[in-house]
């Protein structure tokens, strides 16, 4: 097992999970390649995300616009914004080409708005870009794929990005 | 309800004024009870689209009210609607939203039936003697008809048909089912999702243009500036009709009333990459239809009690309780059309609709609001006349401005006559 390399993945994912946690969204936007994919799909097991039905499938400009959207306070169903604590764990390299980098992890997201307290669980899965970034290497986004556990039920609204 | 009295002392005729609801319809448990029965017990209610039981053996399964059921399609083609109970002890014979199967079998005693309710096999039959005549115990059938690919069933054997129940909705969902732009129209997928309020309250919102530009604000904010004008229909020459039978048309956009006319206006800027793509495969009288197609329809046509057919999606509404109900907000794509402008459909869909949609929390939000106002008070009314002022007759029913709450009172006008019937 490649430990450094699994440390560097989860070191990143883990960030990433910070900063949704703390709306530093400028920042998260900025961990994205310019065609990666936000993709939160309806039948977990679906993998033709283009030509099926998502909860989201954001390219660049839709995520800059969700983004937007969160922090215009036009939206009465982010004002007051909900507040989240996502955990990340059990990662594992499911590939790596060299170039690319695919990981699997869990995520525990508690989510408390007005007097509501709710908990989604879900499938993470990375595509990861290898890339030299000011602090050595690290990675850029090219897919993130967001299989909620209970995905195929009928949901509650989620106003902030899972 | 067993008395036609409620605890405040009113009808439940009185309950609906032509003008004014009492906030009880949104809270009051017992009415809610007698809605299941009065209501979605006693008239046509929507089950499926055609296009979600494809073959032979494809199923549905899905709730008229509270009760479970099964949309299916037998080996001759034919659509049957039953009850999802055993005929032995009660449990359901079909788990599972959508599927393709050669029989229900009970996973209880192995009971099964065949795709059209009959009762085909019993495990182990000698301990009946001849108690158990199969022939009496199919599943429980209700009567189902079908206008436009859209099927629906009813508990009532003496009700009207189907097409008179319609009436003049007929030709608007003949309308509305030209966005498969020359192709058939296949539901494409669903987000499904729950909001903690009364059922109603999401049935007013489908003929409410007035939330429009308050509520999705920000959905506004997001679409490109010949989207947002178009949009902005509020003050516009649009209209609300009701049609009877608590239907109601809301047209919002009338230039995209008929999908297939106009076909010489100019592309709008968002799909001029799509048409381009397409006219790779097609010709251009063929890529302006379907571009035009794509974009939706510019009408919502209510059809009481649970189906809307709303610009560019089929939304369904599932009464769970009182203060919970289902949504189902189907999309709508070109059955062997082209995949760029089907995937523009299921993006547009995504973008609006949905629990991580730019539009549907926002709505969600605001009728969850409404039903937690609606525990203030004793003895308070809801508002629903607007645009009374101007309504007119029409050939088909009455009509005012687009903003009306025509289609509400038309909603509630139905609502009365079920429930005090």
């Amino acid at each position: 097992m490649n430990i450094e390399l699994l440390n560097q993945a989860s070191a990143f994912i883990c960030q990433e999970a910070d900063m949704l946690d703390h709306g530093e969204y400028a920042e998260w936007l900025a961990l994205w390649e310019d065609k990666g994919l936000y993709i939160v799909p309806i039948n977990p097991d679906e993998t033709d995300f283009a030509n099926t039905l998502n909860y989201a499938c954001d390219d660049a400009k839709m995520r800059n616009l969700r983004v937007a959207r969160l922090g215009s306070g036009e939206s009465i169903s982010t004002s007051p914004a909900p507040r989240t604590i996502r955990s990340v764990s059990r990662f594992r390299v499911l590939a790596d080409d060299g170039t690319t980098v695919t990981v699997r992890c869990a995520q525990n997201l508690r989510e408390f708005r007005k007097e509501i307290h709710k908990h989604y669980t879900a499938n993470l899965t990375y595509t990861l870009v290898r890339t030299v970034d000011a602090e050595g290497d690290s990675f850029r986004i090219q897919q993130k794929v967001v299989r909620l556990l209970n995905a195929s039920d009928a949901l509650q609204c989620i106003g902030y990005i899972p | 309800m067993t008395s036609q009295t409620t605890s405040k002392g009113h009808t439940l005729a009185d309950l609906v004024q032509h003008d004014r609801v009492h906030t009880s319809l949104y809270t009051d448990p017992a009415i809610f009870e007698d809605e299941m029965e009065k209501v979605f017990a006693n008239t046509w209610v929507w089950v499926a689209h055609a296009s979600e039981i494809p073959e032979a053996g494809s199923y549905k399964t899905g709730y008229i009210g509270r009760q479970p059921v099964v949309t299916v399609r037998d080996r001759k083609q034919q659509v049957h609607v039953l009850l999802n109970r055993c005929r032995h002890r009660a449990a359901t014979v079909c788990e599972g939203h959508k599927g393709k199967t050669n029989s229900f079998v009970c996973p209880y005693h192995g009971w099964s039936y065949s795709l059209d309710g009959a009762l085909r096999g019993v495990p182990s039959p000698e301990s009946y003697g001849d108690l158990l005549d199969k022939a009496d115990y199919p599943l429980v059938k209700l009567r189902v008809e079908e206008y436009a690919g859209m099927i629906f069933a009813t508990f009532k054997d003496d009700i009207e048909p189907l097409v008179d129940f319609l009436g003049p909705a007929k030709k608007w969902m003949d309308l509305f089912m030209k966005q498969g732009g020359g192709f058939p129209i296949k539901v494409g997928g669903e987000h499904r999702f729950r909001f903690p309020g009364n059922w109603k309250i999401q049935l007013e919102n489908t003929t409410d243009a007035y939330h429009f530009p308050l509520v999705h604000k920000s959905f506004l904010s997001s679409v490109d500036k010949q989207t947002e004008e178009m949009l902005d229909f509020v003050e516009g020459p649009g209209f609300v009709e009701d049609l009877g039978n608590g239907h109601s048309v809301m047209v919002m956009i009338p230039d995209l009333v008929d999908l297939e006319a106009n076909l010489d206006a100019p592309i709008p800027e968002r799909f001029a990459a799509l048409a381009e793509e397409l006219r790779a495969d097609y010709p251009e009288d063929q890529v302006r239809r379907i571009v035009r197609a794509v974009g939706g329809s510019g009408f919502n046509l209510n059809i009481f009690p649970n189906i809307a057919c709303s610009m560019a999606f089929f939304r369904v509404l599932r009464p769970v309780s009182v203060t919970e109900t289902e949504i189902h907000h189907a999309v709508i794509t070109m059955d062997g059309g082209p995949e760029a402008g089907n995937r523009a459909r299921l993006r547009m869909h995504e973008h609006f609709q949905g629990p991580m949609g730019f539009g549907t929390p926002d709505d969600s939000e605001a009728w969850e609001r409404v039903q937690k106002g609606s525990n203030a008070g004793t003895d308070q009314w809801i508002l629903l006349n607007r645009g009374l002022a101007k309504e007119q007759e029409t050939a088909d029913g009455r009509r005012s401005d687009v903003s009306a709450e025509t289609g509400m009172r038309a909603a509630y006008r139905q609502w009365k006559k079920l429930m005090t019937a």
